[in-house]
């Protein structure tokens, strides 16, 4: 069985060192254009320096610290807002295609009114992210809510469940799922704006710090926080997917 | 073999032996096409301890009437009293298992069936000891700990049928439990419902469409007819009891199958009948 377990992310890794060897290759002989893409090896090599000179830790626990903020205020909320509309079926009808609208819309471009606002600061960078993330969880929570089984309704009612019990007991755990996907949908447009916004206003954690070496025109230092910027979405996103299982117990068996 | 009458009006006597009585009872319903009459003025009842099934085409207001029993539905004609008293409501002497899959599940098969102790406020070390009874009696013993996901279909029915079963209620309501099971599922299950009902002597009044089921389970069968649904006819099944599985290969449960389908024909295909000249109407 662990073998089975060992075996994709083996694969997995295999390709990714393939691929960056093969681009490698087509570098060094210059197949690929140097200017555009620097070396693996040269990214690889970067780390060590962004951690010492550019306080690679720093600006993750910064950006860190902004996103857990965003992500905090976009479930609390995104969650209760739902709630509120679920409950108040014309209140629902008048915002809901407002709230879908917003969702395609690109919030980011509103940053410049965040900043007249909010100043060059971090309460703009996670106001931007809250915004960015806040319709997609509000979405998710009401489709989660109308869409709970009639027949589980029905047993509620059958039990003389008062509004409340009925919330807390069937209602809102039987939505939990699709509540996750809003949440998880709400925290990668936040995460993707708060870095977005910190790059465009040169302010705060990792987005400034690939905005500094784009001017430099360090290339490879660029690359290794992008690859950096990556691998720290991946871990949120496992912590999130860990979350979700113990709320979800039925899904762990 | 006999065949009671429809609409039967009670003596005083009768009532003290009776646990649900249905007299006149309508349901109408607005539609876009006008007003459709689910049920017209049904009227029987069920003594204590009795089985009763009822049996319709499909549409003939089966469904309404378990949820006017269960109270679900509260805007009807007629009255429906639960031993003497009118309800209003869902009724604590009654108990109600559901055709769709109603099984909580983000719950455990323990925390499913010790569910209506939870909000009744019940203590977590009590209810538990309560809901493993009812677990064990429903041949679950070994599964509380399972999710209905890990569950088959008919393991997850007898969940829901144990859960219904905890708080004990007087009269147990079924609205076509077995229907997404296999034959040979709903047999086994429809021997375990019987002895269960056997066990406890609970009032029970099953909907079915299964003619078999009707027939193995039942002290009478009432007969729907298709939209509006009526009383068509009751016919009481005089087989002996204990019943168990092989009863189904018996004469006489036989005949009673071959009786009550020539009744059901009749109504099945006017409802098939009308079904298609309704689609052939909104089509033209």
């Amino acid at each position: 069985m662990r073998y089975l377990t060992l075996l994709p992310l083996f694969f997995g890794l295999a390709s990714v060192a393939i691929f960056l060897g093969c681009v490698e290759l087509l570098l060094t002989f210059g197949l690929l254009n140097q200017f555009v893409i620097p070396f693996p090896s040269a990214v690889l090599g970067s780390f060590g320096r962004l951690f010492a000179e550019e306080q690679l830790f720093h600006r993750l626990v910064l950006t860190g610290t902004e996103a857990l903020a965003a992500s905090v205020l976009v479930s609390l909320f995104g969650i209760s807002i739902g709630v509120l509309l679920h409950r108040c079926r014309v209140l629902q009808l008048a915002t809901e295609p407002w709230i879908a609208a917003i969702t395609a819309a690109p919030i980011v471009l509103a940053y410049p009114l965040f900043l007249v606002m909010f100043g060059r600061s971090a309460v703009t960078i996670v106001a931007m992210g809250f915004f960015a993330g806040l319709a997609p969880v509000i979405l998710k929570t009401l489709e989660g809510l109308n869409g709970v089984r009639k027949s589980f309704i029905n047993v509620g009612h059958s039990y003389k469940l008062t509004p409340a019990q009925l919330f807390w007991k069937i209602e809102l755990p039987a939505a939990v799922p699709t509540i996750f996907v809003g949440v998880r949908l709400g925290l990668v447009f936040a995460l993707i704006n708060l870095i977005g916004v910190e790059f465009l206003i040169n302010f705060g954690g990792l987005g400034q710090l690939v905005n500094d070496l784009a001017e430099r025109y360090d290339l490879p230092g660029v690359f290794a926080t992008i690859v950096f910027v990556i691998l720290v979405s991946v871990v949120i996103f496992s912590a999130l997917e860990r979350m979700e299982r113990w709320f979800r117990p039925a899904d762990r068996s | 073999m006999r065949a009671s009458s429809a609409n039967l009006r009670l003596a005083p006597a009768e009532i003290a032996e009776t646990d649900l009585i249905i007299d006149g009872v309508s349901k109408r319903f607005n539609t876009r096409e006008g007003t459709v009459t689910a049920v017209d003025g049904m009227s029987f009842s069920i003594e204590r301890g009795e089985f009763v099934s009822i049996i319709g085409p499909s549409g003939c207001g089966k469904s309404t009437i378990f949820s006017i029993l269960g109270g679900l539905v509260r805007s009807f004609d007629g009255r429906v009293t639960v031993n003497g008293e009118e309800i209003s409501g869902p009724h604590p002497a009654i108990g109600m298992v559901f055709q769709e899959e109603s099984t909580f599940p983000w719950r455990t098969v323990i925390d499913n069936v010790a569910f209506p102790l939870e909000v009744q406020g019940v203590a977590k070390a009590q209810r538990y000891e309560i809901a493993r009874r009812f677990i064990d009696m429903v041949g679950l013993a070994g599964f509380e700990q399972r999710y209905p996901s890990e569950l088959s279909g008919g393991m997850r029915q007898r969940v829901a049928i144990a859960r219904t079963l905890v708080f004990e209620p007087k009269i147990l309501l079924m609205d076509e439990p077995f229907a997404a099971l296999d034959e040979q599922t709903r047999l086994l299950l429809g021997d375990k419902v019987l002895k269960i009902q056997q066990d406890l002597r609970q009032t029970t009044l099953l909907i079915t469409h299964n003619i078999t089921e009707a027939v193995q389970l039942s002290d009478r069968v009432i007969i729907m007819t298709f939209r509006p649904g009526r009383v068509k006819r009751i016919v009481d099944i005089r087989l002996p009891r204990p019943r168990h599985g092989d009863v189904v290969s018996s004469e006489a449960f036989g005949r009673y199958v071959a009786e009550i389908w020539s009744d059901l024909r009749e109504e099945a295909s006017r409802g098939m009948a009308e079904t298609e000249a309704g689609a052939r109407q909104s089509k033209a």
